[in-house]
């Protein structure tokens, strides 16, 4: 069972319930639960997207849209049905912070879905999880179950003569299907390729019809903006980046973890003060702040706020809210082989620029990092996450170039390093070690 | 209309098909979904599965194999009965989750993607599996462990073993 | 939609709004690179070489998916667009193989051509190749996976396109190929567009594979010969020890009404052109009993001397000519006015594959009512009545599907089988196999005909319902079925037709009067008087025999002799050879047929591709076809008629008027001073058309034809520049034909056979063995 943690810094509003039983529906309800949905209800898709814009939410995919915009997107009359549907597909190496939320607090995201249809006029929710999530799958599933057996879904919903109903499903294994409109071509037993946008979502969607698609914790953050408001929500961060955000921190700290920060909190202090610094009291070497998508940042670069714009003006993003960090025993090239073989191995194949791109950079920075680099290659690795940034169907390509570009960009010395049939000096170093044992 | 149907499946899965399809506005929408809980009955996607999951969806077998072939958890090869499915990927790795790996390797004494002489494990290097703030982490098949030292993992394959394992489907 | 104006590299353009990028620049001259997009069917967004920039869009966007609007400023050349472009091509070298100097694709090869054009020049890649080794997956097509670049046309025009869903991707990332349905097979109709619609060499075709280089070739584009749709084919020849032969079909050329289309036969069932038992001597019987070889001279003599006997001792009634459907127009022509004028009889026929003399009869006196093919991919609506048109007419299913995809069409089909047309109809009926009469006596308002239910009438009232409709009718439908059909078609508002006969040359036969009851243009015999300019006074006018009748005819000791022209009725209608011990037969063909070997004289017959002349589609579309390839030793059905005729004493020049008017005029002699007619001379030698230098030319017979039958009086340059031009059947007068009697053999091809040709094409018998071949469960042996 994931490990639950806590830090006075932390300001819990989507984790308010997590540990506190709430995947039990009458323990949800005590604690405020399905609230929110009859104040939707009551008050109508206006006021929802009104309160969602005030809030400032932005998505806590990675993308950072804001989800009040984006509901307001999807046009009122629509000759085909609507639909919500829940991006449970979390797949971005550092990111773990929706498994919390299906763990602990199923209800959220079935009553998050529910207001999110009450806004557009969708009868029909979805929320997908990865396919690795089946033991969450079970407790979604036995919690929808709960919420059709209290009359919370289905016909007449709090007799308000709205029909909503909610299926669950996971994925089976897959990160290009967390991409919005590959995950629409899963969820219609495709494979997740993307689709060619425009038309986005919001206008032709799953089946044809509108379709808002939101993460897991965007949706789960919803019933506590109607409860609160969306202005009192906004104020908890900064400028455009209302609100809260389950922070993952992970790798080399003390005490890794997802924890529930304001927006805009510091870095280094979420990495030393609530991730109780760097593990066994080594040095930091480099933080990636928001997934391993985002472009890597050295140990003087993380005094910065986390928020989408502030970490856009450091030249990286803040991403999907995993923090990753790593300490001075790692070998860059290595940490960036390793992110390259993911992309490389979870690249759909539809466009020639990703599918080519990340199987050439897995080689050549593998062979880099064995000791077989000839002099180009260093540049050549960062020609090709050159030439693949922003040219690929969708950012999968540009996930796998920005690290990249940043590993090559910021520690060129450690690529260099391996050059010349001299391979990693951090394997050899351990190596060494390993042999004095 | 309660025809008879010839099925592969048990009744209880044939009867979770029949419903999974009514759920969707389309149903072929239920094809990804119907592959795992297939694979989880049967052990693998088989020829034999493609073309009872391809009839009840009324898709072609090449439209169904060209799904499944995108999903890098549906097999067409039987695994062990239990699965471990190590993660090395980036928070993993930094928490010695090749060290888990390596263990398990020779412990198993099979390699990535192998399969136990008994037929009782197999073994899997994975990409992220949802655990990095509680790394390393593995799964098997459906359940999650984490925080994994090589003791903790021994006593994990030992339970399993003795048939002590937790067991989601 | 309404035009928009925008601005590509500095020129301002203008198309309609919703034009995609791709297009409105193409159209513009200015070329944006693509692998993946393929007009009309694909547009995928994958291989992203067609990458432009756009004013205020931060990235670079594709055109092949962006719709051009008002006031966009699209840059399709800059340096990074180039450097993009030039990126794109050197991660797909990478992996592949570049074993150009063996690829078939090597000289026609988009990757290569764009290659030198984006200049990737350099190799950064050190990596190993990724190899896997090439697969068979049909008798006709290779896979060969390094060499693909994942483009997914072929995925699209097997499924979107040919509605057969063979091909699709599997597995993901750079592990992604694309695989058969089979696992390690193609069950699929063969047609080879994959092949076609490959940018690179990833998609080969056995025919092909490692024979030649494109360079090496001549490409010839002209009609295939095989069935009743005309397809344009390219045909790929190369020199030869005895003369030129054909190494390659394909779809080089998109001009044809078959647009992007071509089915098994056009594309490789050209092999019997190269059969090893093709005639080449002309063969005479011996007094030994036996067939054997002798010069052209001899046998033209002893022809001519058994026919003329014939004629002489006997009367022209004594004698009977057996056209073909394969033969052209000027062929047929030739060969009517042939067996009117020089044998002197009526008794005159071919094997009919449908009822066009009845459907000329029950248009009489209605203007523009048949549909060319072309019109079938752009009707709003079709009912198809009988036929399968997948296996009978693929390149009309072709047309049918492509409407349905682009344009919505609505199509009905009623029929008494399981067609696969079904698949994209509106709504289909299925009728009793002698049901088609009363159905469309159902259609045309009496319910009592035929047994129908709420789908049947609802069927009814959408085809009413339509205000223009293309009706396509099988061979179901003959003599009076068809004039009944016709009356309920012109019931309707804008309503065509179209009389789906088999063969190249079908309608071609009945259009130039080789019937026996029916001169060129469908005027019966005893109103022959327009004729007598060309033919002179003396042509019979009672209707001679038909085909059945001559073989009957011929079993009573009746018929002295017969003259059988690229036809094999011994077999198509299971004549008793014995019926023929008494009968003076002379027969050209190509191979000795079951009737060739019966014969007393044999001529080695050239084919339809290695000759010029032109044919009329079962739609009544007439189209050139060009000299392509030669066999040595053989002629061409037009020479042999006339050279028959001239030794029976006929002057050539009054069987074929060569030498007549400007356009025959070729003035080879003027040398420095020469003029237009010269120009028409090097244009025609350059487009593989024969000169009007003798009287072999078979364009100094269509002229005749154009001024006897006025429904070939179309354009002639527009022809002659290798477009099809639609007949004017308004002009056809006919009102014989419900009475007629019924002499309608379908010839039931389907994809894999076409007559007696089929039995000649190595390749079709391989792919019909393939698809007849039921596989058994593999037996294990016995321990």
């Amino acid at each position: 069972m994931p490990r639950l943690v806590s830090h006075p810094d932390e300001v819990k509003i989507t984790s308010r319930r997590f540990g506190l039983g709430a995947t039990d529906i009458e323990k949800y309800i005590a604690l405020d639960g399905y609230k929110a949905v009859q104040a939707a209800i009551a008050k109508g898709p206006e006021w929802i997207i009104a309160e969602m814009k005030a809030s400032g939410l932005r998505g806590r995919g990675g993308a950072g849209f804001p989800t009040g915009l984006k509901w307001s997107f999807v046009p009122k009359q629509s000759e085909k049905p609507k639909y919500v549907l829940v991006n449970g597909d979390e797949s971005e190496p550092g990111t773990c912070k929706d498994h919390l939320i299906f763990l602990y607090d199923p209800h959220a995201v079935i009553e998050g879905t529910m207001i999110a249809g009450i806004a557009i006029g969708a009868k029909l929710g979805f929320i997908y999880l990865r396919g690795e999530y089946r033991y969450l799958l079970k407790i979604m599933e036995k919690a929808v179950a709960d919420a059709y057996a209290k009359g919370f879904l289905g016909k007449n919903i709090f007799g308000s003569g709205i029909d909503f109903d909610v299926v669950t499903q996971t994925g089976a294994g897959a990160y290009e299907v967390g991409e919005e409109s590959a995950l629409m071509e899963s969820l219609e037993g495709k494979r997740g390729v993307p689709r060619i946008k425009p038309p986005f979502p919001a206008v032709v969607g799953l089946y044809g019809g509108p379709t808002v698609i939101n993460n897991a914790e965007t949706i789960a953050s919803v019933p506590h903006i109607m409860l609160m408001g969306g202005e009192a929500y906004a104020k908890l961060g900064t400028e455009r980046n209302g609100g809260t955000r389950l922070f993952g921190i992970s790798g080399h700290v003390e005490r890794p973890g997802v924890y529930e920060l304001p927006m805009g909190y510091n870095l280094k202090k979420a990495i030393y003060d609530v991730a109780g610094g760097i593990r066994g009291g080594k040095k930091l070497k480099a933080v990636v702040p928001g997934g391993s998508s985002t472009p890597v940042m050295t140990a003087d670069e993380i005094d910065v706020g986390l928020d989408f714009d502030q970490m856009g003006k450091a030249g990286t993003m803040l991403g999907s809210g995993g923090i990753v960090v790593l300490d001075e025993t790692v070998c860059i090239v290595e940490f960036a082989l390793r992110t390259i073989q993911f992309y490389q191995h979870e690249s759909c194949g539809w466009c020639i620029p990703c599918r080519e791109g990340t199987d050439w950079l897995k080689k050549s920075i593998g062979r880099l990092h064995a000791g077989g680099a000839v002099d180009k290659d260093i540049d050549n690795i960062r020609y090709l996450a050159e030439n693949m940034l922003g040219r690929t169907f969708c950012p999968l390509g540009d996930a796998a170039a920005m690290p990249t570009i940043g590993f090559v960009q910021k520690f060129r010395k450690e690529f260099e390093d391996h050059l010349n049939g001299k391979g990693c000096p951090y394997k050899h170093a351990r190596e060494e070690e390993a042999a004095l044992v | 209309m309660a025809t008879e149907k010839k099925t592969i499946f048990s009744p209880e899965l044939a009867a979770r098909f029949d419903k999974l399809v009514t759920l969707y506005p389309m149903r072929r929408s239920a094809l990804v979904p119907m592959l795992l809980y297939a694979q989880d009955e049967v052990g693998y996607i088989s020829k034999e599965v493609v073309a009872e999951v391809a009839e009840r969806l009324g898709l072609r077998e090449n439209d169904v194999e060209s799904v499944l072939s995108y999903y890098s958890m549906l097999r067409t090869k039987p695994a062990g009965k239990y699965n471990v499915q190590v993660c090395t990927n980036i928070s993993c790795m930094l928490r010695d989750g090749y060290g888990i790996l390596e263990h398990c390797k020779k412990r198993l004494g099979i390699d990535h993607k192998e399969v136990t002489a008994d037929g009782l494990f197999s073994l899997e290097e994975v990409e992220c599996i949802g655990a990095c703030c509680w790394a390393p982490a593995i799964q098997v098949n459906y359940d999650f462990y984490d925080e994994l030292t090589p003791e903790k993992m021994d006593q994990i394959l030992d339970d399993y073993k003795a048939g002590r394992g937790k067991e989601t489907v | 939609m309404a035009d928009v104006t925008f601005t590509v590299d500095g020129k301002k353009l203008t198309a309609p709004a919703g034009t995609l990028l791709i297009e409105a620049c193409k159209a513009a001259g200015i070329e944006v690179p693509a692998f993946c997009y393929y007009p009309h069917l694909a547009v995928q967004a994958a291989c992203r070489m067609c990458t432009v920039r756009l004013e205020k869009v931060p990235k670079l966007q594709t055109a092949c998916t962006t719709p051009v609007t008002e006031g966009m400023v699209v840059y399709t050349d800059t340096d990074e667009v180039r450097q993009a472009r030039k990126a794109t091509i050197e991660l797909l070298l990478g992996n592949h193989p570049l074993d150009c100097p063996v690829c078939d694709k090597g000289g026609e090869c988009e990757l290569q051509d764009m290659t030198f054009k984006y200049g990737a020049g350099e190799s950064k890649y050190v990596e190993i190749k990724q190899h896997r080794d090439e697969q068979q997956w049909s008798p006709v097509v290779y896979y060969d996976r390094p060499r693909c670049i994942l483009c997914y046309r072929c995925v699209a025009v097997c499924g979107a396109g040919m509605d057969v869903w063979a091909l699709a991707v599997e597995s993901r990332g750079a592990r992604s190929v694309i695989a058969p349905n089979g696992s390690d097979h193609l069950n699929c109709e063969e047609c080879g567009m994959c092949i076609d619609i490959c940018p690179v060499g990833a998609l080969t075709s056995d025919t092909y594979r490692y024979h030649t280089r494109p360079w090496e070739m001549n490409h010839v584009a002209t009609v295939c010969t095989h069935c009743g749709d005309g397809c344009k084919t390219t045909l790929g020849v190369r020199t030869a020890a005895d003369g030129s032969e054909i190494i390659r079909g394909n779809n080089r050329d998109k001009s044809g009404m078959n647009g992007d289309f071509l089915c098994i036969k056009g594309r490789y069932a050209f092999d019997f052109a190269n059969h090893t038992e093709r005639l080449t001597k002309p063969l005479v019987r011996q007094a030994d009993g036996k067939l054997a070889p002798v010069s052209w001279e001899e046998a033209l003599d002893f022809a001519a001397r058994g026919l003329r006997e014939a004629r002489d001792a006997k009367g022209g009634k004594a004698i009977g000519v057996i056209g073909s459907n394969r033969t052209t127009n000027e062929e047929n022509y030739l060969l009517q006015k042939f067996a009117r004028s020089v044998l002197g009889t009526n008794n005159i026929d071919h094997h009919r594959t449908a009822d066009y003399a009845a459907f000329a009869a029950a248009l009489k006196g209605h203007a523009g009512r048949e549909a060319s093919l072309r019109d079938f991919v752009t009707a709003p609506a079709i009912l198809l009545l009988g036929n399968d048109p997948t296996e009978q007419h693929p390149a009309l299913a072709w047309q049918l599907r492509t409407n349905v995809r682009l344009n919505h069409a609505r199509i009905y089909v009623a029929n008494h089988r399981d067609i696969k047309l079904r698949r994209q109809a509106k709504a289909a009926v299925t009728l009793p196999q002698t049901g088609y009469a009363q159905f469309v006596e159902y259609l045309a308002g009496k319910d009592g005909a035929f047994k129908g239910d709420d789908a049947t009438a609802a069927f009814r009232n959408a085809v009413k319902k339509e205000e223009s409709l293309l009706i396509a009718f099988g061979s179901e439908f003959r003599g009076r079925d068809i004039q009944a059909l016709v009356a309920f078609g012109l019931s309707l508002p804008n309503v065509k037709f179209a009389c789906l006969g088999d063969y190249a040359n079908s309608r071609g036969a009945a259009d130039m009067g080789v019937l026996p009851d029916l001169l060129p243009g469908y005027v019966p015999v005893d109103k022959a008087a327009q004729f007598a300019g060309e033919y002179g006074n003396s042509l019979p006018a009672e209707p001679g025999l038909d085909l059945v009748q001559m073989f009957d005819a011929a079993g009573r000791g009746e018929l002295a002799a017969m003259y059988v022209v690229g036809a094999n009725p011994v077999a198509r209608y299971g004549i008793d050879a014995a019926a023929l011990k008494d009968t003076f037969l002379v027969v050209q063909d190509m191979f000795l047929t079951e009737t060739a070997v019966l014969a007393d004289v044999v001529f080695p017959a050239a084919n339809l591709y290695e000759k010029a002349g032109t044919v009329t589609n079962t739609y009544g579309d007439l189209q050139l076809v060009k000299k392509a390839a030669d066999k040595a030793g053989t002629r061409a059905d037009f020479e042999l008629i006339v050279r028959l005729a001239e030794k029976m004493g006929a002057a050539p020049k009054s069987m074929v008027p060569f030498g007549r008017g400007v356009r025959a005029d070729v003035g080879q002699t003027r040398g420095a001073q020469s003029g237009e007619a010269d120009r028409h001379a090097v244009w025609l030698v350059a487009h593989h058309l024969e000169l009007k230098l003798s009287p072999f030319d078979p364009f100094a017979i269509f002229d005749e034809i154009q001024r006897l039958v006025p429904a070939y009086n179309v354009p002639r340059l527009n022809l002659l520049a290798g477009n099809d031009e639609h007949l004017k059947s308004e002009l056809v007068q006919i009102d014989t034909g419900a009475t007629r009697r019924d002499m309608v053999l379908p010839a039931n091809d389907g994809l894999y056979t076409s007559g007696t040709l089929g039995n000649y094409s190595a390749k079709l018998k391989e792919v019909l063995a393939s698809h007849t071949t039921v596989t058994k469960p593999a037996e294990t042996a016995a321990d």
